[in-house]
């Protein structure tokens, strides 16, 4: 088993390498942060001068040993744009990205099961075949779509909601406030939350649904009914048990892309989270932001995937004998 | 039954969320102006970067020796008033007396002293607006001597934007020096401490920027503001329905296909106007051959009739009507007309695709050829549809365009000093700034070396030795209606005779407002909160 961890954290350790130099050829062709950090009345000999104290007058691979050098310490920079670390920018950040996510998530799996138990035990019926073709909509629809038809019916046209930003914070730390503990915080909080776990919410109700009635099928719900159990209870405690354990699997998995696939749902919004402000650094070359942002991902999961892996390991024991 | 209660537990929690939707968004409190732009106000250090919108919101705390008011006139600010010598060599400002920083700090000449020192250091984007060889000496507390060794008439034409911060608060935050990108965080880039009419209250760069007034401010308030307060939002279709659905007083900029909607509205409309900003084309007249060509051996663009031909071959009223739809000035020179008194005397060549045609022949181009046009896609109204356009109106006369378009990110790398200025025909926009033509002149049509010493912005490397020497003199000239003589001289030379440039038009600025606000809009499009008032 601790042999399986370590070669899996080194794999881990690979990856994030592999990602972090990609990340830094890709710069070479993303502009020229100084160019935009500078206004247009500056002079070239200026701007090679600003070049230089930033390093990045040196070799690619010299620009990448440097960097992986300071990330090694801890230190990943200080934004172009803001003059701030870029530690920092995360860290204040980070609650409004994780918030929505995780609000995001719920609202998906509680809806996503609900719909998709009722259209499983009512298949035929007008609203399960209604839900069907509505979800083939949420699922084909892009986010920002969905985010700008939401934000025109709740906000423009009949005033319920906010259609941009985070309100009603309340500080819990210095780089941590939340929104939950207030009314108007769950008022901005609902349109992008909504938007962000639609797709996901579609994806389990479709999930839900199709191993809902594949159970039901199964024998032992024929010998409950048979033995006359209540029909509630039969539905609820014993067919969907059996359907949440693919569920959870795949939901699992997403709560990943939830957090990184945000970054579009966060610009429609302008929700100041983690997504809004690596999607800016791109228009602004903002490398020491992109880097970094792309590690945390990278890193985000890489983590997921590994605890997937340890935990299919606990589960399936023919897993841990394949791997000694 | 574990399961039952949780979804209970969830349906109650949603249904309480639910019902608290029921009420109205809270109506934004009369005082409070809140409004969104496309861009972020990054940095507050006053000389950290050259940025109209920047500047615009820094200038509501910090202040410059001297103002521009709502028509763009220069007014006296910190400094009460002014005088030049004969020679224009020698300017004596006196201070305004009983100013206090918003941190308590006297107002004296030491702080402008120390500002004009801070604002041309190492790290500063502004070093520009004052001289570098501008001597600065201290006469008495309130009284500041500037010479230079050449003529400046116009010394202060761009002073309106560079703001005096205090010398002992500075100081006492290791703030002396601008901060480089690579240095650490500096105090100054998020805490504010001017002579202005506003205070700052809160900073969280990117996501929010909120003001109160100051009340020590020595002017007469214009406002009637109690907070301001800035929320960036990237997103144009957000930006408008933050407007109309009045969560924001004002959105800057309004997209031009919101615009009808916007007006429609009833709560809001669109206060639309020239900018100051001109967009044109340039050519490549300095390599002996284009980079991006198939002509070889020869560079067509060389030749003034080629020049005159593209010109005459672009149907400018059809950018402005079907393009612009209707929000965009057509203008035969780049400078604004709003800052040049003679700029109804310059008028676009007809467009005359059949003379376009004669002219290539008489140029020896009568079988047309190809050239690259380079366009930014992100930058100006758009941008690439504009050269888009042009793409069918060249090959009407023979010229088959490839267009380039790109995001600014690389667009301005490339084709600048940086990039070794490599295009053969591009698209760029020029703000004119408080000095006018000079500043145009001195930038677009000066001759340049490959490494930019001179008109370091002159793409194309457009040269001429009579227009250089005029445009040394117009720096020199004290009198302004001999100064405008001599500019009229300088662009029949450059823009009449020998199309230097292919100036398109002036684009319109179009600010989404609110039916409750009223607010100043300036050509520079300089927005000052200070001049806006609210009340239903």
């Amino acid at each position: 088993m601790i042999a399986l961890v370590i070669r899996r954290l080194l794999q881990s350790l690979a990856v994030m390498l592999v990602v972090s130099l990609l990340a830094f050829v890709m710069f070479r062709y993303a502009g020229d942060p100084v160019n935009q950090m500078v206004g247009a009345e500056t002079t070239s000999a200026e701007r090679q001068a600003v070049r230089e104290s930033l390093g990045l007058d040196q070799p690619t691979l010299v620009q990448f040993a440097r960097y992986v050098g300071r990330v090694v310490t801890l230190d990943f920079g200080v934004s172009y744009q803001f003059r701030q670390p870029v530690t920092k920018l995360l860290a204040e950040r980070l609650s409004a990205t994780l918030e929505l996510s995780f609000v995001a998530a719920l609202i998906s799996l509680f809806a996503g099961i609900v719909l998709g138990v009722y259209s499983a035990l009512n298949p035929r019926g007008r609203i399960s075949s209604l839900l069907q073709s509505v979800s083939l909509v949420g699922v084909s629809l892009p986010t920002f779509l969905i985010g700008i038809l939401l934000i025109y019916i709740f906000s423009v046209s009949l005033g319920w909601l906010p259609a941009f930003g985070r309100n009603g914070l309340i500080p819990v730390t210095e780089n941590w406030s939340t929104g939950l503990l207030t009314i108007e915080g769950w008022k901005s909080l609902l349109l992008p939350a909504i938007t962000l776990g639609l797709f996901q919410m579609t994806l389990i109700m479709r999930l839900v649904r199709s191993e809902m009635l594949e159970v039901l099928r199964t024998d032992f719900i024929k010998f409950g009914v048979a033995r006359g159990l209540p029909r509630a209870r039969l539905y609820f405690r014993h067919a969907l048990k059996n359907t949440l354990v693919p569920v959870i699997t795949v939901v699992g998995l997403q709560i990943g892309s939830i957090i990184a696939f945000s970054i579009i749902t966060e610009t429609v919004f302008q929700w100041p989270g983690m997504g809004l402000l690596f999607l800016q650094a791109v228009q602004n070359v903002d490398i020491p932001i992109i880097s970094t942002y792309l590690l945390l991902i990278a890193l985000l999961f890489v983590t997921v995937n590994l605890i997937v892996d340890l935990i299919y390991n606990l589960i399936d024991p023919r897993l841990k004998d394949a791997a000694s | 039954m574990r399961i039952r209660r949780i979804l209970t537990a969830a349906a109650l929690a949603l249904a309480t969320s639910v019902s608290a939707l029921g009420g109205t968004v809270s109506a934004a409190q009369a005082e409070t102006f809140r409004f969104a732009s496309q861009g972020d106000l990054k940095s507050l250090d006053p000389h950290a970067l050259a940025e109209t919108f920047s500047l615009a919101m820094i200038g509501g705390i910090y202040e410059g020796l001297v103002a521009r008011d709502e028509n763009l006139k220069l007014v006296p600010a910190l400094a009460e008033s002014w005088d030049v010598s004969e020679d224009a060599r020698t300017w004596t400002f006196h201070l305004r007396k009983g100013v206090k920083f918003q941190g308590g700090q006297d107002f004296t000449a030491d702080d402008v002293i120390f500002s004009a020192d801070r604002v041309r250091s190492a790290g500063s984007d502004l070093k520009t607006r004052v001289p570098a060889n501008a001597v600065f000496k201290k006469i008495d507390d309130y009284t500041v001597e500037v010479t230079t060794p050449e003529p400046s008439p116009l010394l202060h034409a761009v002073w309106d934007t560079w703001y005096i911060v205090s010398k002992s608060w500075a100081e006492e935050h290791a703030a002396t020096e601008v901060a480089s990108a690579s240095s650490a965080p500096s105090y100054i880039s998020l805490n504010a401490n001017g002579t202005g009419p506003f205070k700052l209250q809160q900073h969280q760069p990117g996501v929010r920027t909120t003001w109160v007034p100051n009340p020590e401010w020595w002017g007469t308030p214009k406002h009637n503001l109690d907070e301001v307060v800035l929320t960036p939002i990237a997103s144009g279709a957000t930006r408008v329905a933050a407007l109309l659905s009045g969560e924001v007083d004002m959105i800057d900029p309004a997209p031009l296909q919101d615009v009808d909607r916007i007006n429609a509205s009833g709560n809001a409309s669109v206060l639309q106007g020239p900018e100051v900003r001109t967009i044109y084309f340039g050519f490549d007249q300095r390599r002996d051959e284009l980079l991006f060509s198939s002509v070889k051996g020869k560079n067509p663009f060389k030749d003034a009739r080629v020049r005159r031909a593209v010109y005459q071959a672009i149907d400018i009223e059809a950018i402005h009507k079907r393009i612009m739809r209707g929000a965009s000035v057509p203008t035969a020179l780049i400078v604004a007309k709003e800052l040049f008194p003679l700029a109804d005397q310059f008028e676009r060549p007809a467009y005359d695709p059949d003379a376009a045609r004669a002219l290539l022949a008489e140029a020896g181009y009568g079988d047309g050829f190809e050239v690259t046009l380079d366009c930014p896609n992100d930058r100006y109204v758009n941008d690439e549809r504009i050269c888009q356009s042009v793409v069918p109106m060249l090959a009407r006369i023979g010229i088959k365009v490839n267009l380039n378009a790109e995001p600014k990110a690389t667009y301005f790398g490339r084709i600048f000093a940086s990039g070794g200025y490599r295009t053969s025909f591009y698209l760029l926009g020029w703000q004119t700034n408080g000095s006018g033509s000079l500043g145009v002149l001195q930038d677009l049509y000066r001759c340049r070396d490959d490494a930019g010493n001179g008109g370091g912005s002159n793409v194309g490397g457009y040269c001429n030795e009579e227009v250089d020497a005029l445009i040394t003199k117009i720096g020199h000239e004290p009198d302004e209606a001999k100064r405008n003589e001599l500019i009229r001289q300088a662009y029949d030379i450059a823009q009449n005779k020998e199309t230097a440039y292919l100036p398109l038009h002036q684009q319109s600025l179009a600010w989404g407002v609110s039916n409750k606000v009223k607010v100043v809009q300036r050509a520079d499009n300089d927005f000052r909160f200070y001049w806006v008032t609210k009340g239903e």
